[in-house]
Formats: C-alpha cells, structure tokens, sequence
C-alpha cells in the first residue's frame, strides 16, 4: 500500500496528490511516469511524475478524473492506501542546455511540463512556458510555473483568462517576433502536441512530444503502447514516452486510444450509479 | 510375478469441450487417488530411468511414482520435493512428450507412463492436506542473492539457493509474482490459485518478494550488486514480435503478451466487475503455432469468439505448441488455416480491422531450425473477415536489464549471454537464464536454467571463484 499524503483540487475534476513513495521519488527524474492500481480488482494507469522530492520522500501526481479509475481515484482521500504504485518508468527527458526552449503546455499536461521546464532552466536554458486551458476553471499550476520560467504566456479558448486562442496561437507569436528557439517540449492532448509539432516544423524548431498511449504493464512486454515515429513501430513504455514531434503519427495515436471508448463509458455508468447509491430514496426505508 | 501392463495410460477427465470452451475453469480434473496409484503401477521403476535423464530439473521420477502406487503420497511428494518446488505447475504445462514421457521405456511398445499427470496428482494431493512438506533448510551462509523476475526461472533459483542456506530476495516488475505463469498462461490451463500456492511455499521457505519493484529504473544491477552477492537475472519475454506487414497497428490488433496479459493477470473477462477491458471479438484471428497461440485461440473462444482461427505457416508436424494444447484447441472448435500467412490486415473508417489478407504457403528444403522452410504460393490470397488479430510469433528479449547494466554480454538478438553449462554472463557476480537467455521457450527449460544457475551461483559464493 501507498500512502496518500496530501490531497487537493487544481481545478474543476483535476486533483493533485502527494505520495509516499520514497524509492520512486528518489529515482524519479523529469519526463518520467508511474503506473497505479488503485485495488485489486483496478487497472493499471499511468500517469506522468508532476514532482519527486528525494528529501522527504514524496511523488506527486496530477490527474484529470476522466475514466472511472481516475474517478475512483478522486475519491480517495490524505491517509488512504493505492494497492500498486510502479516506477519510475520510461526515459527521462533529455535535458541539456540548448539555449532559448519553449514549454507548451494544454490542460493537465502543465503538471507533466512543469518539472522538465524546471530542470531546463536549472540547466541554463532559458525558457518561455506557453500554457492553455479551455476556460478560466481548469486554470492549473499557473504561480508554480511562474516561478521556474523566464516568460509565461497564458491562454484560454474562450478568452475568459489571458490572451484568448490556442498555445500554438501564442507559439506563432514567439516566433514571429523574432526568438530564435532552438528547441520545443510539447505535452498536453494528442492534437496539441500534433498542432504544436507541425507549426514548428515549419520552422525547423526540434520538437519533443510526450506521448501518452494506452498502456498495460508498461514495463517492455505487452507492446499495447505501439506508436509509430518515423514509419516505425517504437514502444512509448521503453523508447519513450519522448518522440521527435516531427515524426510521430498522431492520428494513429489518437485513433488508437479510441480502442476501448465503449468499455470507459460503460465502466464510468456503472461507477456513476455506484456512487449515487440505491435508488429507494430514504435512508434505510421501510 | 508382475501383473500385466496396461497398454494404455489411465485417462484423465476433464470437462467435454462444449462445455470448457465458454469457461475459464481448468479443463482437465486431475486423477482420483485410485487412479493415480492405477496409473504409477504401470511405471517398470527402471534401474537407468531415461525420464530422469529427459527432465530439465531431474525429479527422481521412478522415486516418486513408486510411492504413488504404494499410496503413499506424503512420501511421494518429499522426493517431489527434493528437486522441484513447482510441482503443480510442472505436472500442468511441461511438455513431458519431448521429455520425461518421451524417454519412458513403455513408449516403444505402448504408451508411456502418464508422468505429468502424476506429478500434477501428487501436488494437487498436497494442496488437501493440512500441512505442506517443508524442504530442508541448510545453515545460513550469510551470503545475499538478488533474483530479478519471479518466472519459473527465478523461483527455481530462489528455491535452490534458499535450500543451500543463501538469505534470498526476489525482484519482481509486476504488482502479482509469477512472471509468465501469472500473466501468460491462461487460468483454464494453470489456475492462478495453483500458483499463488507454490510462490507461497517457495515464500514460507525464507525466500523474500518485492512486488512492483522494476530493476534496471529503480535500482540497476550494479546497484544490487553493492547490496547483494551474487544477483540472477530471469527477466523473460520483452517485447512482442510483429511480422512488419502493413495494418499490424490497426484497433482491435494485440500481441499475444497483451491480449493474455489482459485476460490472465487483469482478470479482463471479469469486466466490467474488474477494470481491465478486452475486445470481445466475434472473429477472431490468431497467428502462429505455439503454446501462446493456442492458449490465445482457447481464450478467445472463451471471450464469446464464434470463429476463432488459427493462422500458422508451416504443417501441423511442425507446430511448436504441446500436442495436449493442439488437441484441445481442435477439440473446443478452434479452426486452423496451416500452411497460410498472413500478408496483410485491411481496416474500416475507423481503423478497426475488419479483415486479414493471408497467402498459402508450401513447403520447401530445411530452413536453420531443421524444420521445412515455408514458401509462399504466387496468386493464392484470400481474406479471412475478422474483427480481433492476436499475433503469436514470439517476443524479443526484455530490454530493461541489458540496457541499464554496465559489462554485461547481449547477443545480436538482445539476449544475454551466459555459459550454458553455469549460467555465468559475462559480469562478475551475474548469472542469467530462462528467456532473457534463450528467447521465447517454455517454462521447464527456465526452471532448468534456474537450477543450473543455483548449483553455479553457490560454488561461486563458496569459493568466490568467477
């Protein structure tokens, strides 16, 4: 069993929660991810490192209740256990000092982007975050990764916080007025990171993706996590999950994470009417 | 004066096929106590037993037989014991026609003795009594063994070198230990009850299991080595082959690894009751002709499958698998297309595979392996309408260990490479068997790996001579 530690809501559905996971944390490097089992009777998720701190211990994790398993994971609470916490797994993100890097970020992978822009600045690079979000809600992280950038530039869809447009909206900016990058780290859904790869294409600007496939040991064996980079089949657990954005087939990646659409709604309905309870409407009834 | 022997082995029962093939309760039942002293009365308890000669791990069969047909079983399974800790597992998946059963000298004339049968007996005879038969436990050497992996390799090693008096910890990458055992082969053929039990007993013999525990990223082996002795590594099967034809990334495509993974060690054919999904096809495809590939073939019946058909190259002759699994695939209605290849999979607005394109093959001169090399036969297409493709046709050796470890030999294939006749790799204090070593092959030959390895690795911790 893994203690959870702390818990606490990012925004509307995302939760972050620290864990006692002192081996993993101290291992743990930027890029990185973890696989969980809540149960026994749980699957298997993975889920990108938000943080690691050797000192005392602690993983931190990020999650968007998406699927019933994130869901049920929304549900536990600081001094509860998770069955199975695994890793840390994949390759760690190639850190170096390249000169001027760009961080993009959507959605929950602001918490993924946030410790590999952390150690590119630590590494003397600097670096420009470009976070967005559908709507002033789902806001994350913003004032932690203000604090580990050397510019930050905040989107939304809808306009209702920082500059209204995508991420690649607010990239193009950077480009256009005259930066001269010389490398981009892109995370977030599978058609950001898609967007993000072919306008930088465009202008030579090496890109690196973090893939997030299905995955199911994630240790090298079951090859669920197939992604194709450069017309060749690679395997996101071990050779990733960091690709060459410029390479990868995206519409096969987000037609592959289709594959089990109509089991995730169906578990998701059960866990709904899980948590409603019994539907006789009274406590304990005649 | 002997009484005359029965020709024919004593027949195990088993649930008839209509039945088995939409379940996952194991199929056969196991003898009868009566049965099995029927079956060990048949056995000529020879002075040079060639069954012994024919195990990997060398089980005193006729030792142990004999106690059988006198009935006494406690007996038997303290001789079991002696060499192998795996019995129930043993006695269910080793293909004994190749090797103890092979070798019995009734097999000229008749058939042989039904050994694996006996061996499954004596175990499952175990399970029902009170008490298990503890092995012998030497002395503590105060010397430390780290064991990556918790297969049939890894047991078998932890077992021998616990028994020799060696402080033994198991590394194991997953959240269930097992290795292969737990996630590979199917609970119709290995329940997983039977190997909960003898990881158990391997555990209550001293023997130390850390689960979750992925060497080569939470700790590498020049780690371990600051900590441990001497370290074995039987990490098994990695990746998954594919034949690199176009669609093999198409939805509803597995490898075998994940499609049994996700029914045997996530419990997939429980959802929605357990959280791991599985695509239920309704045609399915399964490519290949070993054990993996019938046991892919059985679970996708058993999935609801209303076709489920077998794809393999070569002839029946040539098929890898054990011919107990071939029959029972045949048996429960599993449809082979031999000598046939698959060239292509061709999909729907979707991606979803909707039909595989295969080619007839023929055969040709001996390829490497001894085996007819198959040759494909110009303008012989067809397609087979399919909604699910497993691909059965092996898997290339685990990357973690060889990637993360520093002066350790890998062949071309990415396996490591050891002195057969030791088990050595080429790093001091480093041995290594089982699929990590051999690619894919079965699990006797991991265990006999195993045992090899054990005798080496405590003649190097005695003498400290590499």
């Amino acid at each position: 069993m893994v203690k959870i530690l702390k818990k606490e809501t990012l925004a509307s559905r995302v939760k972050r929660m620290e864990l006692d996971a002192p081996e993993i944390a101290r291992k743990a490097q930027p890029g990185q991810f973890v696989v969980l089992r809540i149960n026994e009777s749980g699957e298997r998720i993975p889920l990108t490192i938000a943080d690691a701190r050797a000192g005392d211990g602690v993983l931190v994790i990020v999650f968007q209740e998406v699927g019933k398993s994130t869901m049920l994971l929304g549900t536990l609470n600081e001094g509860d256990g998770i069955m199975d916490l695994i890793g840390p797994l994949g390759k760690p993100t190639e850190i170096e000092k390249f000169g001027t890097v760009v961080c993009v970020a959507g959605g929950v992978g602001t918490p993924e982007i946030y410790p590999v822009a952390r150690a590119l600045r630590q590494a003397g690079n600097r670096v420009i975050g470009i976070i967005g979000f559908r709507n002033r809600d789902l806001i994350l992280m913003e004032a932690e990764m203000r604090q580990v950038v050397d510019e930050l530039l905040v989107c939304t869809d809808d306009g209702s916080y920082g500059t209204k447009g995508l991420v690649t909206d607010l990239l193009q900016e950077v480009i256009d007025r005259g930066e001269k990058i010389n490398r981009c780290f892109a995370v977030g859904p599978v058609i950001m990171m898609k967007m993000v790869s072919l306008l930088t294409q465009k202008y030579g600007i090496p890109t690196i993706v973090s893939l997030n496939p299905i995955m199911l040991d994630a240790t090298g064996m079951c090859g669920v996590c197939r992604v194709e980079v450069d017309g060749e089949t690679k395997f996101a657990c071990v050779d990733g999950p960091e690709f060459d954005g410029h390479k990868v087939n995206f519409d096969l990646l987000m037609a592959r994470l289709k594959t089990y659409i109509q089991e995730e709604r169906q578990a998701v309905e059960l866990f709904r009417q899980s948590q409603a309870g019994c539907k006789c409407g009274g406590k304990g009834g005649a | 004066m002997m009484a005359k022997i029965n020709p024919k082995r004593t027949p195990m029962k088993e649930q008839a096929p209509q039945v088995r093939r939409r379940n996952f309760d194991e199929v056969p039942f196991g003898y009868t106590p009566e049965e099995a002293k029927t079956e060990a009365q048949r056995c000529l308890q020879c002075k040079k037993p060639g069954c012994v000669a024919g195990c990997p791990v060398q089980v005193d069969i006729p030792g142990f037989i004999r106690h059988i047909a006198e009935g006494n079983f406690l007996e038997a399974m303290k001789v079991m014991k002696r060499t192998n800790v795996l019995p129930a597992i043993c006695g269910r998946v080793c293909p004994q026609e190749v090797q103890c059963e092979g070798a019995c000298v009734l097999g000229k004339k008749m058939e042989p003795v039904a050994i694996g049968n006996l061996e499954r007996f004596i175990a499952d005879w175990e399970a029902t009594q009170p008490e298990c038969v503890q092995c012998e436990i030497m002395p503590p050497t105060g010397k430390r063994v780290a064991v990556i992996g918790s297969g049939p390799a890894g047991l078998t090693l932890a077992g021998d070198m616990r028994k020799l008096g060696h402080e033994v910890t198991i590394f194991e990458a997953l959240h269930k230990p097992g290795g292969v055992l737990m996630y590979g082969i199917p609970e119709f053929r290995l329940p997983k009850a039977i190997v909960e039990r003898e990881v158990n007993f391997v555990r209550s013999m001293g023997v130390k299991l850390e689960l979750n525990y992925v060497v080569g990223k939470l700790k590498t082996v020049d780690e371990l080595l600051n900590e441990f002795d001497a370290v074995f590594v039987g990490t098994g099967a990695g990746l998954p082959l594919f034949m690199n034809i176009p669609g093999e990334n198409y939805l509803g495509v597995y490898s075998a690894n994940e499609y049994l993974t996700r029914s045997n060690l996530m419990k997939a054919y429980l959802f929605p009751q357990y959280d791991t999904p599985i695509v239920r096809g309704k045609n399915v495809a399964v490519v290949g002709g070993g054990n993996v590939a019938m046991d892919a073939a059985r679970t996708a019946l058993r999935l609801g499958a209303e076709r489920s058909i077998l794809i393999y190259r070569r002839s029946r002759e040539e098929m890898p698998a054990r011919a107990a699994e071939i029959h029972h695939a045949e048996e429960e209605g599993v449809e082979f297309q031999l000598l046939t290849n698959p060239v292509r999979y061709l999909a729907d607005e979707n991606g979803w595979v909707k039909e595989v394109e295969c080619i007839r093959m023929e055969l040709g001169e001996p390829d490497a392996s001894g085996r007819r090399r198959p040759v494909p036969v110009p303008g012989s297409e067809f397609r087979i309408p399919v909604d699910t493709v497993v691909i059965a046709i092996g898997n290339s050796p685990n990357p973690l260990i060889p990637q993360t470890t520093t002066g350790l030999e890998i062949s071309k294939r990415g396996t490591i490479v050891v002195d057969p006749e030791t088990g050595r790799t080429s790093k001091k204090g480093v041995f290594a068997g089982g699929d990590i070593v051999t690619g894919a092959a079965t699990v006797i030959l991991a265990m006999g790996a195993g045992r090899i390895a054990a005798r080496s690795m405590d003649e190097y911790l005695r003498t400290g001579k590499w």
